[in-house]
């Protein structure tokens, strides 16, 4: 029988690690349903529309789960990890209860009119509608990591009979992680959200849809990865520096450097060996570790011998890193090739498109590698050098989180089967749907959108 | 600004506000839920376009609630939900089960539909009747005891009955024609069952807990409070007479059993609220004891003053827009 810590462990990643995936595609998926709209109401171009009407439907499905999946994580601080907020409850419990009041209210108290209030308010009041839903999902990803990068890099508080309390707000939310964190994952879910939107279209498209709209969509989603990919490659590289100065153990894992050393390869493969402190099977490109982490070939990198029984466990780092950053790489070159061949050809080939489909939720996969680098990184501490995961667990008897966890798991899986399933159902619907006719003209769109065929 | 004392009075006096709003505002939807016919008919479509547009936010204010009292009563938080650890699990997967099904129901392939209709029912129920119990081991102070779970199985039935009546009054307001005249039956049926769960909660709660007792049967209070109970009685009397009635003429009153209904809730919050206050776990831990620190809740405070009557606004901003009989949920 597994212990309560780590059964306790194993059902909080997976909860967190389910919801993640629903607001990682919601964040940036609200602001191409904002341009849509903005494009519609500028243009009154009927395509743009009929964009906006398939997408919103994917984003409320997506939104809902990740609505209902979010809630669970406000119970469960208290439950399974008491000594978290008892420790440092008087930084966490202001930061999310202003998540909950800044972003979380603002995203549902607008969805209702942005997805079913077209006919009852003005255009414009729609528009807005669609913007402060936006704004939301972004507020709520700020205060988050404003959090998460506190329990990372904490600063601004002080310790007072074994409980931190607040000194300077500013410092605690503006902490040094913290503006690396945010971007890397805002740039992320726009990733996420383009790869999605692209992979969906290209289905459409190989299923034979000869609509406008799959092929606009298609064009916006790899514009936008085009342009987000490399910036999220330098972002990346900025968030490992900072990294390497305030949780240098963490790059350590990453890198695979046991010993410290001066010149470290860039180990590409490697099978990590925690009992014997050392690599099997690398593939290494000698020195390059050393210079895109201190820009000096020769630079020097701490090794894991330096944190004794105080660095992550290697193994998951290790992986979780290269697959962030293999898919990293990919996401650049498929997004680049793809939007050029669409620039020279306007039109992309079969086995392109087949690529696009399959990479639809690669954006999915590469979050939350990140995530395990970032999280799994940050043992044995649940907050950098004030609370370690094992202090933080609670006493519930291992055979009751054993049964919720049994719980979630089947649940999560029957909710990502008939998501999946769904989302693919509904481009199924719309292939089927006829072109907007030449009959069909702006002003009647506008003036009866009752009498348009769902899209 | 505030010293710790006042802040703590304050933090619980916005839990609470947020429990109640949840109760009145959630109650509806997952009453809707709890109600919906499986059978077919159209009248399932209408019932959801009803909540449509609101449930998301409805079961926001679940999250603040249980937010504040995360961050202003961390010890009382993770007090109450150790003890109420399984039944909290099985709440919050019916609550994603329902949330997801809403979605589903609209959206997966069509012979999917009825399935997904049965888990928004069955999770509405779930979730009614898991709130109804946690409430119960609340009251009975999470005693392990025959007398404890048989009061917390008969709580949870009477919520889940005042969810269903205070839905059925919202279906009243918001349909028109045969559904309207099945809500109103609904609404008798579970307004009777209501009725009795209020007068058993309402003579048990001071039965078992002498302090409970002492508060509502000693000289000074007694009076002061007495209104309270009166009130509510005459509320369901009101609302039975009306529900003979409706539908009247050109709709006349449709409005009337749902906000009787917001006003019995209203009083049954107080009433309990009364009972308890100042523990936040009953006979254990006062507010004062587990409150955070007065310079986390202050800061907090500011935002709260300013965001929260935005929040009012644009709620109330959003009501308005979808106000009036239901028409068919569309996304455009």
């Amino acid at each position: 029988m597994l212990e309560t810590l780590m059964l306790s462990r194993i059902q909080f990643a997976a909860n967190i690690s389910f919801h993640i995936l629903f607001p990682t595609i919601t964040i940036a998926l609200s602001w191409f349903l904002f341009y849509f709209k903005l494009r519609f109401d500028q243009t009154s171009d009927p395509v743009w529309m009929r964009a906006y009407r398939f997408w919103v439907k994917i984003f409320a499905l997506t939104f809902a789960i990740g609505v209902v999946t979010g809630i669970t994580m406000s119970f469960q601080f208290g439950t399974n990890w008491p000594k978290f907020m008892e420790t440092v409850g008087n930084i966490a419990g202001p930061l999310l209860g202003y998540e909950v009041l800044t972003a979380f209210f603002l995203e549902a108290g607008f969805l209702g009119i942005m997805l079913f209030g077209m006919n009852r308010v003005s255009a414009r009041v729609h528009t807005l509608a669609t913007f402060i839903v936006a704004i939301g999902t972004s507020l709520s990803a700020f205060w988050i990591l404003a959090l998460n990068s506190w329990m990372q890099t904490p600063q601004g508080h002080e310790m007072r009979d074994g409980v931190a309390f607040p000194v300077d707000w500013l410092a605690i939310i503006f902490n040094p992680s913290f503006p690396y964190r945010l971007s890397h994952m805002l740039v992320a879910s726009g990733l996420t959200a383009a790869f999605l939107v692209a992979g969906i279209s290209a289905y459409r498209l190989l299923k034979g849809d000869d609509k406008k709209a799959p092929k606009l969509t298609l064009k916006i989603a790899l514009t936008v990865a085009a342009v987000l990919a490399p910036v999220q490659i330098f972002l990346g590289d900025m968030h490992g520096l900072n990294t390497l100065e305030h949780q240098p153990q963490k790059i350590a894992a990453m890198e695979g450097v046991w010993h410290t050393e001066k010149g470290a390869p860039l180990l590409l493969f490697a099978i990590p060996d925690e009992e014997q402190k050392t690599n099997h099977f690398e593939v290494a490109i000698p020195k390059m570790a050393s210079f895109i982490l201190t820009h000096d070939l020769n630079g020097e990198i701490k090794g894991l011998n330096e944190f004794e029984g105080n660095h992550p466990p290697v193994a998951p780092v290790f992986f979780a890193f290269r697959i962030m950053v293999g898919l990293g790489m990919l996401m650049f070159t498929i997004s680049w090739l793809s939007r050029f061949v669409l620039w020279r050809k306007e039109e992309l080939p079969p086995w392109l498109l087949k690529s696009l489909v399959a990479m639809s939720f690669s954006g999915w996969v590469a979050t939350l590698a990140g995530w395990y680098v970032t999280e799994i990184g940050r043992q044995p501490w649940l907050v950098t050098g004030i609370l370690t995961i094992k202090d933080a667990a609670t006493d519930i008897a291992p055979a009751n989180v054993g049964i919720t966890l049994a719980f979630y798991l089947v649940l999560y899986v029957v909710i990502m089967v008939a998501y999946l399933h769904t989302i693919f159902t509904m481009a199924g619907r719309a292939i089927e749907i006829e072109e907007i006719s030449i009959d069909e003209q702006v002003k009647t769109l506008v003036n009866m959108p009752n009498k348009i065929v769902e899209e | 600004m505030f010293d710790a004392n006042t802040l703590a009075l304050i933090f619980v006096a916005l839990m609470g506000l947020s429990i109640l709003l949840y109760a009145v505002l959630d109650g509806f939807d997952l009453g809707v839920g709890i109600l919906l016919p499986l059978d077919q008919k159209d009248d399932a479509d209408t019932m959801i376009a009803s909540i449509g547009p609101f449930w998301d936010a409805n079961e926001t204010w679940l999250v603040l609630a249980i937010g504040l009292l995360l961050i202003a009563f961390p010890a009382a938080h993770s007090y109450i939900f150790k003890e109420l650890y399984l039944p909290t699990a099985v709440l919050l997967i019916s609550l994603v089960l329902r949330g997801v099904a809403f979605d589903f129901r609209a959206k997966a392939a069509f012979s999917h539909k009825p399935t997904w209709n049965r888990v928004f029912k069955g999770g509405s129920l779930i979730a009614s009747l898991s709130q109804g119990y946690m409430l119960g081991m609340y009251v009975m102070g999470f005693e392990s005891t025959l007398a404890a779970y048989s009061f917390s199985l008969l709580s949870a039935f009477g919520v889940a009955a005042a969810y269903s009546y205070i839905g059925a009054c919202w279906l009243i307001m918001k349909t028109e024609g045969e559904l309207q005249v099945q809500a109103v039956a609904w609404a008798q049926k579970s307004g009777l069952i209501c009725f009795i769960g209020v007068i058993a909660v309402s003579l048990v709660n001071p039965l078992i807990n002498p302090d409970v007792y002492a508060k509502w049967f000693s000289s000074a209070n007694t009076l002061m409070i007495l209104p309270l109970p009166l009130i509510c009685f005459a509320l369901f009397i009101f609302s039975h007479i009306q529900l003979k009635q409706l539908p009247k003429k050109n709709d006349k009153g449709c409005w009337r059993p749902f906000v009787a209904a917001v006003v019995i809730f209203t009083l049954c919050f107080f009433g309990l609220a009364f009972s308890f206050f100042p523990y936040i776990v009953p006979n254990k831990l006062t507010i004062w004891e587990t409150a955070s620190a007065p310079e986390s809740l202050s800061f907090l405070l500011w935002g709260t003053i300013i965001v929260v009557p935005v929040i009012f606004s644009y709620t109330a901003f959003s009501y308005r827009v979808f106000w009036g009989k239901v028409r068919e949920l569309r996304y455009h």
